[in-house]
């Protein structure tokens, strides 16, 4: 009997370590959807272009806007859902807004591995099985908490105590509406069409 | 997109291997970030600014990468200025910083082949290659990914849909593009996936390597220059007594 | 001898879908044999072929059942062993350079670095591909970088070569060049073969053994060439399959066209940082009642024509005017709720213009802009339902329709507010035979009802079928002379270009003036 038991949890665990195993399509399309946010950050800015050097320098503006930058991560995880998703989604995105021009140069790089990181271990505080709105709400704040953190230490360690507080609040609204919510009614949508088959997020209503 | 369309440099930066030059940079933000004072930045700055003709990287890309970090110095400098009560050297300070830091990322990028990069970052770097290669291959797309964001436009256009008068209408239509532009890009990225399999990518041998990527004397030299100006800086800085921890 | 490969009972369903892809395949093909694998959209032939190259690994990627073997051991075992093109090259490619690019199904296998260029290179020589090794993918033709698919595939050196539809995305000239690589390569090896590929006359003599599936996967007709064509022709075109035969039949116009629609003085489109523009000086009228085709090479600046003519796209120099109505101001700034008015168009990608997310919805979308009441759009949109068959997908996503469907649901919207200008972009592209006659009839019907259409297509028998008028570019400039109304196939120097010899695919049979 507890050799039985013992046997079903060790097969049940290594379903789940094969299961965690990144496959081709996983990584490419988190890639994907890394390059794409690329395209998007870039089709933003065009958007904005002509009040993007006023918004840069107005904080309150940067921070309502600051939610697209951080989406990548928690789309690529909630699409992918498997550990490290939204880590290496969000750090491939940086990596291409570098290649592309970023004013911030590498450490657009290192902001990627934090604002990845965040929602990373969000995911991961739910054991990688819970992928439903408030866990993807939870993981853009804490994409937002990280990015304005950094930006707090980096570049506004300066700043007066109210300033510094409705900055982080306003960044991390920002992600939590755009990152979080926004991201998953984007998977919800993106499930609708049958193109994320190969994905268990794709599988809940079966497309004929 | 610049950097990425100009064929493989082979002078100056050109020749040093990718991971030597990231991690060079990689020092110099280090290095700077430990620090908020007006001192370490320039210095730093002065140093780029003098070893940029050995970096025989040509001058458009790098304007092509760099445009915007005067703009953004300008714009950390006046948020700065407006939201904090610093001295105007701190927030100088800070600003220069953002260039010095910059500045040796741009050069990286504009002197490397992307293929290159990521054949270091495997090579040298023990990046998985299965995640390196499968990134090479979807920034490959990134070109179509771009023209088919402007097909989606356009169709909105002839389908009548505009954004209107309202700022909320414009935000609409963008959301449409970009759901439009995620379908596209996963069914490419699924596509990419099935061509990689089938041609033996996701076996469990490890792959070999058709092009090797060096390192060599040069590039140890460039790491150690990194150390000694970076370190330099902040010592001048110490002496002159303008040091000023970051943190604390 | 172990055959090389062996279906038994075989079926495959992909995960996540109701209904099974294929099921009890029984088929066995011997090492040298060349198969045609024909059938209508559906009957599960790229599934086969994804199967074969062992891609398709239960229980993750779907369901299985039966066995499916390659050279005796099971197919999910054997992947990267076959050698699979697929039908459209700029998907498929990994790597940014020519030589990078057949480096990595070589990488892949572990080839030893130093035997790998050497194996480029003799790769590229037989497919005759002669560029230099770094030169950039994205700046190779249709044709060259199907032909660069193929060198991935020699340098690998399989027993078994699959080929999906390798021609279907290219123009007529990189189907040719791709074809006569073909040939060469197959005559110089013992490779078995299986090719799916519409469009089968002009690669009969590659094949001796055609094998046909029908919805559902099981074998309809399995024999040489002739037997199955001669015998099974009617049923195999009712299926869809393009069967070799004569040409489709002319659509002609019942009347003299009307007046002109739109017209383009001088257009010139230069994008920034192209070497040459992508129009030059073209000029081109459109007419109510007539189907005008724009034929070219891909890069001659069909879609950019096609764009600036449905005000889609700005032209750097020229003009183009609308003359059939529509508000004053610019045809090229006008609002889209009063473009969506007059002017439809169809991209070549259907699912770049679905905006809703139910059919129905989509094919309300142009009416409510253009601001007909609701219960005239309702009516609008269950005319369109009715017409174009796609009733029973009302309530579907669009996004999950089917190749055929989508196309006809992209033409539906666009037609949805009744339009005096319609504007497509390769209607017809990688249509099975059936599909493809609707298209055909439907273009035909709409120009018969006055609307005037631009076509911008290299599908031939498109253009013999219901084009009145043919501009052929190339390089973004008009070739000397528009011809005349009825001709098409000449390249406006007098000559007559080659011409091949067409299938005949399944429509109605128009009460056609002859030709």
């Amino acid at each position: 009997m507890a050799t039985e038991q013992v046997a079903d949890a060790r097969t049940a665990r290594a379903r789940r370590l094969r299961n965690s195993r990144w496959r081709t399509v996983d990584i490419v399309v988190a890639s994907v959807i890394a390059v794409a946010g690329g395209v998007v950050f870039w089709a933003w800015d065009q958007l904005w272009n002509t009040t993007s050097i006023a918004f840069a320098a107005f904080p309150p503006a940067h921070a309502v806007m600051y939610g697209v930058w951080l989406a990548p991560g928690v789309l690529g995880a909630l699409v992918i859902r498997k550990p490290g998703a939204a880590l290496y989604t969000e750090l491939v995105a940086s990596i291409v807004e570098a290649l592309l021009g970023s004013s911030w140069g590498l450490s657009v790089v290192a902001y990627g591995v934090a604002q990845g990181l965040a929602p990373e271990l969000v995911f991961a505080a739910f054991a990688y099985r819970l992928w439903r709105l408030p866990v993807s709400v939870a993981a853009g704040a804490a994409a937002g908490i990280a990015a304005a953190v950094l930006d707090l230490v980096y570049y506004y360690g300066t700043w007066h105590a109210g300033w510094k507080v409705s900055y982080v609040a306003l960044v991390m609204a920002s992600s939590a509406v755009v990152a979080g919510f926004g991201g998953a009614m984007l998977v919800r949508a993106l499930a609708r069409t049958g193109v994320l088959q190969p994905f268990p997020s794709g599988r809940r209503a079966p497309v004929a | 997109m610049t950097a990425l369309a100009a064929p493989p440099i082979a002078r100056g930066l050109g020749r040093l291997n990718p991971s030597a030059k990231l991690g060079a940079a990689v020092v110099v933000m280090v290095g700077l970030l430990v620090t908020a004072d007006p001192v370490t930045p320039s210095l730093v700055l002065a140093a780029e600014l003098a070893a940029l003709p050995l970096a025989r990287v040509p001058a458009r890309t790098v304007a092509a990468l760099a445009w915007p970090l005067p703009l953004a110095a300008v714009g950390v400098a006046v948020a700065n200025l407006v939201a904090s009560s610093a001295e105007p050297a701190v927030t100088a300070g800070i600003s220069l910083r953002l260039i010095a830091i910059a500045l040796p990322g741009v050069l990286v990028f504009a002197s490397t082949d992307p293929v290159d990069l990521c054949d270091s970052l495997v090579q040298q770097l023990r990046v998985p290659a299965r995640f390196a290669y499968g990134a090479l291959a979807a920034f490959r797309l990134l070109p179509l990914l771009r023209q088919e964001w402007l097909t989606i436009r356009r169709a909105r256009r002839a389908r009548g849909i505009d954004a209107g008068r309202s700022p909320l209408g414009g935000l609409r239509l963008f959301g449409s593009s970009v759901y439009a532009l995620l379908v596209a890009a996963i069914r490419r990225g699924t596509r990419l996936a099935l061509a990689m399999d089938s041609r033996g990518f996701d076996s469990r041998t490890p792959r070999t390597a058709a092009r090797r990527q060096v390192v060599t004397a040069a590039d140890w030299a460039l790491l150690a220059a990194a150390m000694a100006v970076v370190g330099a800086a902040n010592g001048v800085a110490v002496a002159v007594g303008a040091w000023h921890p970051l943190l604390g | 001898m172990t055959a090389a490969v062996e279906a038994v009972g075989w079926g495959w369903r992909h995960a996540g879908r109701r209904g099974w892809a294929l099921r009890r395949l029984d088929l066995v093909v011997e090492e040298g044999e060349r198969v045609l694998l024909l059938g209508p959209s559906g009957a599960g032939k790229s599934t086969l072929l994804a199967g074969l190259s062992g891609l398709l690994h239960a229980p993750e990627a779907g369901d299985e059942e039966g066995r499916l073997l390659v050279g005796g051991r099971p197919a999910a075992d054997v992947a990267g062993h076959a050698g699979l093109v697929f039908q459209d090259p700029s998907s498929y490619l990994v790597m940014g350079r020519v030589g990078d690019e057949v480096a990595f199904g070589l990488e892949n296998r572990a080839v030893p670095p130093e035997e790998i260029w050497p194996t480029v290179a003799e790769a590229l020589a037989t497919v005759d591909l002669g560029y230099p090794l770094h030169h950039p993918t994205d700046r190779l033709s249709g044709g060259e970088q199907q032909r660069l698919a193929i060198a991935d595939v020699v340098a690998a050196r399989p027993r078994l070569w699959l080929l999906d539809e390798p021609t279907a995305n290219l123009d007529p000239d990189g189907a040719d060049l791709v074809r006569a690589t073909l040939r060469q390569l197959l005559a110089t090896s013992a490779a078995t073969l299986v090719l799916v590929e519409h469009r089968v006359g002009l690669l009969l003599d590659l094949i001796d053994r055609v094998v046909v599936l029908e919805p559902g996967g099981a074998v309809a007709a399995d024999g040489p060439p002739a037997e199955v064509f001669v015998g099974g022709g009617p049923t195999l075109r009712q299926a869809g399959v393009w069967v070799p035969g004569p040409p489709p039949p002319r659509f002609a116009p019942p009347r003299p066209p009307g007046p002109p629609v739109v017209a383009g003085e001088a257009l010139t489109v230069a994008y920034p940082g192209a070497s040459r523009p992508a129009l030059a000086d073209v000029d081109i009228t459109a007419y109510a009642g007539q189907a005008l085709a724009v034929t070219g090479p891909n890069g001659s600046g069909k879609t950019t024509l096609g764009l600036v003519l449905a005000s889609l796209l700005r032209p750097t120099s020229g003009a183009v005017r609308f003359l059939a109505g529509g508000p004053p101001g610019e045809f090229a700034r006008w609002r889209p709720r009063q473009l969506v008015r007059w002017v439809g168009t169809v991209f070549q990608e259907p699912e770049h213009q679905f905006v809703a997310s139910t059919v129905a919805d989509e094919l309300a979308v142009g009416p409510r802009r253009a601001g007909m009441s609701e219960e005239a759009s309702g009516r609008r949109v269950a005319e369109l339902l009715e017409r174009l068959a796609l009733r029973p997908l009302a309530k579907a996503n669009p996004f999950t329709l089917s190749g055929g469907e989508k196309r006809r649901l992209s033409v539906a919207t666009a037609l949805a507010t009744d339009p005096a200008l319609l504007v497509l972009d390769e209607p017809t592209f990688g249509q099975d035979a059936r599909t493809w006659g609707e298209m055909a009839a439907l273009l035909a019907e709409q120009r018969d009802a006055g609307r005037a259409l631009v076509i911008a297509t290299h599908d031939e028998e498109l253009v013999d079928a219901v084009a009145d008028r043919t501009v052929r570019l190339e390089s973004g400039r008009v070739l000397a002379g528009v011809d005349p109304p009825g001709t098409s196939g000449t390249d406006g120097t007098g000559r007559r270009a080659r011409r091949r010899p067409p299938a005949a695919p399944v429509g109605d049979q128009p009460t056609a003036a002859g030709r």
